[in-house]
């Protein structure tokens, strides 16, 4: 009995102890991170060459700048298992914690559940990539961004490409392409524009699910036996890559007519299926590899020159680079603020005046260390997307290398689409589009 | 000695079927009630009010759901997540084709169609019994999932599927949307949580709850002494999903703000049920109980290292919260394995009697 009751008192002392969680506010001239992450659960595979991609960035500029402009950045992960609603109390717990620059959901579902929550908190979104593609309608979504280049777009690109490889876009008529992807918001992105592609070049679409976490998947690859579609697209996330691309390999698909999305194509997608992933292709917009200037500082600064560890955290790979390019965007568009406002910490609003005015130009770049990493951009008021172009890699065995060139997407399809679903959730919302 | 009864002597019918017959109770529920409506608000940040409170609230409610029917009628179901989300679904239909509706109304209405739908998964129940009618209803969590999922006219044709809250407003005052202050949907939710449990708390008093009871511990007699079995067990289903559709609502509107099927999927179930059963089946005060042990906890668990300074990497700490979590259930569940509402009437027990406690 007393034990009982003893364990009842500790539990009720530990509630309201939860109490003293609310640290302490940072110092002011400090600019701050939030960084939503997932290190565990069934996106690490994922989750930790993205996170570490980021750590490394902000931790290479404090070390070799002293920050941004001499503003030291400080960050703080929280752990979201990839789970949007532990992903919302990760955001509400970190938002206050600091000049709050802007915030990287890195994930569809949790981007969407703060959009809403953006314009109240005054923090900016920065979803590189990914997220709601209507977004890319900065009349309507001012504070939300999602450039280079977005899931329509590159759905859009993906179309081209198989246009290219068949030899025109009037071979397309009477192919059969299935998309494979993620039942959330994020793998249904790009649907509506495969589909009205499929109603423009008379290719015959179909839509195969796979379910959350996506480890099985025998239904789905039977069902692509049957069809026996000529080429496979797919929007996957974590351990469904692996899957995936093992299961195309037990039945024998070409897996050079197997493209993944920028999201489907790193190393730990293909090294689990061994030689037989050998030929799948993924989209992108950034190299491999840790053959740019950006990587012998981080190994210099951050690793104090050791090269296996670096390798252990993930140093060069798609993801890791993806990142890396993505905090990038992030600094710089403090930087540009800063250019504005003056050299101090930046509120959000501040950032979102960045973001909007962020033209990374070539010569930038080069100074950054990423010439040909990634593509410039230049963002404007009613363009949060840019348009970017898209590349694609291949798998050879050992690493990514480029097999095309650079894509433009379709903007004159895919663009009147962004428009009328940002006027939707606008009159949804009743939310005036603002004039750019 | 401050929990004793004597010299309460009851004089009516009415004093001796009070909700709360010792004094005591009264003034300690009805100090928590003013506390949570008149102090908290105002004490507690948006972190406190966002990620604790309001969660803790809407699983409040799904567990008294779910705890009328397993609890009460002994009808074990693991569609919760799912009714959960035809109550947000039915929701967002209904607000966004007739916007006028007040919102708390359409709560209401969604409530309904809620119970409809539980009606209908509740058939099997009059044939199938214990585990078999938990598989049943494991087939209409995924059922309606998939539904929900595949048919774009409950999601208005959105490419992505997710259904958001649009801004709505109660007396002039922004209930749902972004633009809602964490206050004003913290005392929404409140309120909402206030005049449920306090109707089913009654509920059970009462000859429908009475009912129930009998049904769950010997249904061949509680059919003897004349109950009709199809018609309380539907109306358990009835009731108790009403109560899944208004949290499922809640949920989206006053807690996400969007969200996908995903956020209703099989585990949301589990978890409603686990409430319960560390809680206490048959107990409303089991339910908050339950509750605040599962939604809590992981919370305080997350933050502890930080709390005392300790610098562990994020993904252990992650690991091992929920090795402690897992442990902890366990626990509880080896010390009582009536929950916290059995722990609760023991110490309740021992304080009446102290300082003689037998």
């Amino acid at each position: 009995m007393k034990i009982r009751n003893l364990s009842l008192a500790l539990l009720g002392v530990a509630m309201a102890w939860i109490g003293a969680t609310t640290g302490t506010l940072l110092a002011q001239n400090e600019q701050f991170f939030p960084m939503l992450v997932y290190r565990t659960g069934p996106y690490a595979p994922n989750g930790i060459p993205s996170a570490n991609g980021f750590r490394d960035y902000y931790a290479l500029l404090n070390a070799r700048d002293g920050g941004i402009n001499g503003v030291r950045i400080v960050s703080e992960e929280c752990e979201t298992k990839y789970n949007t609603k532990i992903g919302v109390e990760c955001y509400e717990k970190l938002k206050n914690k600091g000049m709050t620059a802007l915030i990287n959901p890195f994930s569809t579902g949790i981007t969407y559940q703060l959009i809403p929550k953006a314009p109240v908190d005054k923090i900016p979104i920065l979803s590189m990539g990914y997220g709601r593609t209507a977004a890319a309608d900065g009349r309507v979504f001012k504070w939300i961004f999602n450039f280079p280049t977005s899931y329509w777009s590159q759905a859009s690109a993906f179309i081209r490409y198989v246009g290219k490889q068949e030899g025109g876009m009037k071979e397309l008529k009477g192919k059969k392409i299935a998309h494979v992807y993620h039942n959330s918001a994020y793998g249904k992105e790009a649907n509506p524009t495969l589909e009205v592609l499929s109603k423009k070049f008379g290719y015959d679409l179909k839509l195969l699910a796979v379910d959350h976490p996506g480890q099985e998947q025998k239904a789905t690859w039977l069902q692509i036996r049957r069809y026996r579609p000529d080429w496979i697209f797919m929007s996957g996330w974590g351990v469904m890559n692996q899957v995936a691309i093992k299961e195309a390999a037990a039945i024998n698909y070409p897996m050079d007519k197997f493209v993944g999305n920028w999201w489907s194509g790193t190393e730990t997608d293909v090294i689990p299926a061994g030689d037989r992933a050998i030929g799948y292709k993924s989209a992108t917009f950034n190299g491999a590899g840790a053959k740019w200037k950006v990587h012998e500082d981080i190994l210099k600064y951050v690793y104090n020159g050791d090269e296996a560890r670096a390798r252990d955290n993930n140093w060069g790979e798609v993801l890791y680079n993806r990142t890396l390019v993505n905090a990038m965007f992030g600094v710089e568009a403090v930087r540009t603020a800063m250019g504005r406002y003056g050299n101090k910490a930046m509120t959000g609003e501040q950032v979102r005046w960045g973001l909007e005015n962020l033209d990374v130009t070539p010569k930038r770049l080069k100074e950054l260390g990423m010439a040909g990493m990634t593509r410039p951009v230049k963002v404007s008021c009613a363009d949060h997307e840019t348009s970017g172009p898209v590349i694609f890699q291949q798998w050879d065995g050992k690493q990514w290398k480029m097999v095309s060139g650079w894509f433009k997407p379709m903007r004159d399809v895919v663009r009147p689409m962004i428009e009328k679903a940002a006027a939707a959730y606008a009159k949804e919302n009743n939310i005036t589009p603002r004039d750019c | 000695m401050l929990y004793r009864e004597a010299g309460q002597f009851k004089s009516s019918y009415v004093a001796d079927q009070a909700i709360f017959p010792i004094a005591q109770d009264r003034v300690v529920v009805i100090g928590v009630l003013v506390f949570a409506f008149a102090v908290v608000p105002f004490i507690a940040d948006e972190y406190w009010l966002q990620a604790v409170i309001i969660p803790f609230l809407i699983f409040s409610l799904a567990a008294i759901g779910l705890n009328l029917l397993t609890g009460y009628a002994g009808q074990l179901s693991l569609g919760t997540g799912a009714f959960m989300a035809v109550g947000a679904y039915a929701t967002y239909k209904i607000t966004t084709n007739i916007p006028e509706i007040n919102i708390l109304l359409v709560f209401l209405l969604a409530g309904l169609i809620t119970a409809a739908v539980g009606l209908v998964f509740g058939l099997p129940s009059l044939r199938i019994k214990g585990f078999y009618l938990a598989v049943a209803t494991l087939a209409a969590q995924f059922f309606i999932l998939w539904l929900f999922n595949k048919v774009g006219w409950f999601y208005n044709y959105f490419p992505s599927g997710t259904i958001t809250a649009p801004p709505r407003t109660v007396f002039g005052i922004m209930v749902t949307g972004p633009e809602a202050s964490a206050e004003v949907r913290y005392l929404v939710s409140l309120a909402i949580v206030v005049i449920f449990a306090l109707a089913a708390k009654n509920l059970v008093r009462g000859r429908i709850g009475r009912s129930w009871m009998a049904i769950r511990d010997m249904d061949i007699a509680a059919e003897i002494i004349g109950i009709r079995p199809l018609q309380t067990k539907l109306l358990a289903f009835a009731i108790s999903s009403f109560y899944c559709g208004v949290a499922g609502a809640m949920m989206v509107f006053l807690w996400l703000g969007s969200a996908e099927t995903e956020a209703f999927d099989v585990f949301v179930s589990f978890q409603v049920l686990f409430m319960i059963i560390i809680g206490g089946l048959g107990s409303i005060l089991g339910s908050f109980l339950g509750a605040a042990f599962i939604t809590l906890v992981p919370i305080f668990l997350t933050n502890a290292p930080a709390m005392f300074n300790v610098n562990i990497p994020i993904d252990l700490a992650k690991h091992l919260e929920e090795i402690i979590f897992g442990g902890m259930i366990v626990y509880f569940l080896i010390v009582e394995p009536n929950g916290f509402a059995r722990l609760w009437q023991i110490g309740k027990q021992k304080l009446r009697r102290w300082p003689f406690p037998y």
